[in-house]
């Protein structure tokens, strides 16, 4: 049987910064609804591999191929639409808009697609009920919580219903039980809508709700169960 | 691991009130569901052993519509045993010796590829946390459940996290082991 064709993929991706080599000829596949995690050590690229498949930065070298379409051709402005419609992220640090309530900044990427203002605050109220913030709607993100600001993130990366959902150590600043909250929801809407998960971290125990990992060492890929 | 004390488990199952052998096997195998199951006549020969210890008593049989089965309940003392051993520390391990750190060093010793057998170790630990994950994670998992879970999850991310470090030293590890 032949494997399907992935919905992303990225292959030979080398990116400097400055000198300072942080992708060596990267590879890595991510199928429809598929959860998969992208660990290694700190420095070994996880970040850059996930700036350059989100369409954030543009590799040096290499591909990043999107539902058939070659990212790494496309011009700025579709890319920025891309990233609009299609990808959802989420950072560590949720970077939510500090001066906006919970439940503007759920509603702004809706607001961006055009949809009305009554509309977009209505189903941010939605997103933020599910991932039981919504008592938080109107507080700024400095007031909220750790994992009711990342959860607040993840609504506001899901709310447009992107096909692949980015997210960098979206655990890395909470402690232990926040952090379960947060994959739990991440992981449980992404598999009642079929969304991709590409999931950045150091962390084993979140690792382990991905269906698959793959290995960075030194800006590469490293096949799991072989000798690097 | 430290090996669970039978004993005390089924004195902690006759807390609630009296029980018969059959029933303290399936809420054992229901509180502890990534532990291994008990084996029948294991209860049996524990509830004995509590009996002639004065832990625990008979307490009448019940059938219940089926077969005859005793019933058993706790003693004053039993109970009073039950609280000290509940309060108890538990020693660290005294001894970190394990199979994979053993696994690594003999592979040094004889010349083998411990890089090779770390990752593969690594491999199967991930497939075993992602299997445990999975069950804390479904919906209307129990706390039983998730305790049970993440307990094992954590050890064997404390394992990952050794050999994470060691495949990282391996090279200064070899050259020590090799010169001694």
């Amino acid at each position: 049987m032949s494997r399907p064709v992935p919905l992303l993929s990225a292959s030979g991706l080398t990116k400097a910064h400055g000198r300072t080599p942080a992708l060596r000829g990267a590879s890595v596949e991510l199928h429809e609804g598929e959860i998969l995690a992208v660990t290694g050590a700190s420095g070994s690229g996880k970040s850059t591999l996930l700036h350059c498949l989100a369409g954030i930065v543009r590799p040096d070298e290499g591909s990043v191929t999107y539902d058939g379409q070659r990212l790494t051709d496309l011009p700025e402005k579709r890319l920025s639409e891309l990233r609009r419609t299609e990808f959802g992220v989420v950072f560590q640090f949720g970077q939510l808009i500090p001066e906006l309530t919970a439940l503007d900044n759920v509603a702004l990427p809706l607001l961006l697609a055009g949809t009305d203002r009554a509309g977009a605050r209505a189903r941010a109220g939605e997103w933020l009920e599910r991932f039981g913030v919504r008592g938080q709607q109107d507080l700024r993100p400095g007031e909220l919580s750790g994992g009711q600001a990342q959860r607040t993130a993840l609504a506001r990366a899901l709310v447009t219903g992107p096909k692949v959902v980015f997210a960098d150590e979206p655990t890395g600043a909470l402690d232990s039980l926040s952090g379960e909250q947060v994959m739990t929801a991440l992981v449980h809407t992404a598999r009642e809508s079929g969304t991709s998960v590409l999931l950045i971290t150091h962390d084993a125990q979140v690792a382990a709700y991905a269906d698959r990992e793959v290995q960075l060492r030194d800006g590469a890929v490293t096949p799991l169960g072989v000798t690097a | 691991m430290i090996a669970m004390s039978t004993r005390h488990i089924l004195l902690g199952l006759l807390a609630s009130g009296p029980s018969h052998g059959y029933d303290l096997k399936r809420r054992h195998d229901e509180r502890f569901p990534q532990a291994r199951p008990l084996a029948y006549g294991q209860v049996y020969t524990t509830l004995q052993r509590l009996v002639r210890d004065g832990l625990a008593e008979v307490d009448g049989t019940d059938s219940d519509g089926g077969p005859e089965r005793t019933m058993y309940r706790a003693t004053g003392e039993g109970t009073h045993e039950l609280s000290r051993w509940a309060a108890e520390i538990a020693p660290p391990a005294p001894f970190v010796t394990n199979e994979i750190f053993a696994k690594v060093v003999v592979s040094i010793l004889s010349g083998g590829d411990p890089a090779a057998y770390l990752s593969a170790q690594r491999a199967a630990h991930m497939e075993r946390m992602r299997e445990l994950t999975a069950v804390k994670a479904a919906k209307g998992a129990d706390l039983a459940t998730v305790l049970s879970a993440d307990y094992a999850l954590n050890h064997l991310d404390a394992d990952l996290r050794w050999m994470s470090t060691t495949a990282a030293r391996l090279t200064t590890l070899t050259a020590e082991v090799d010169a001694v």
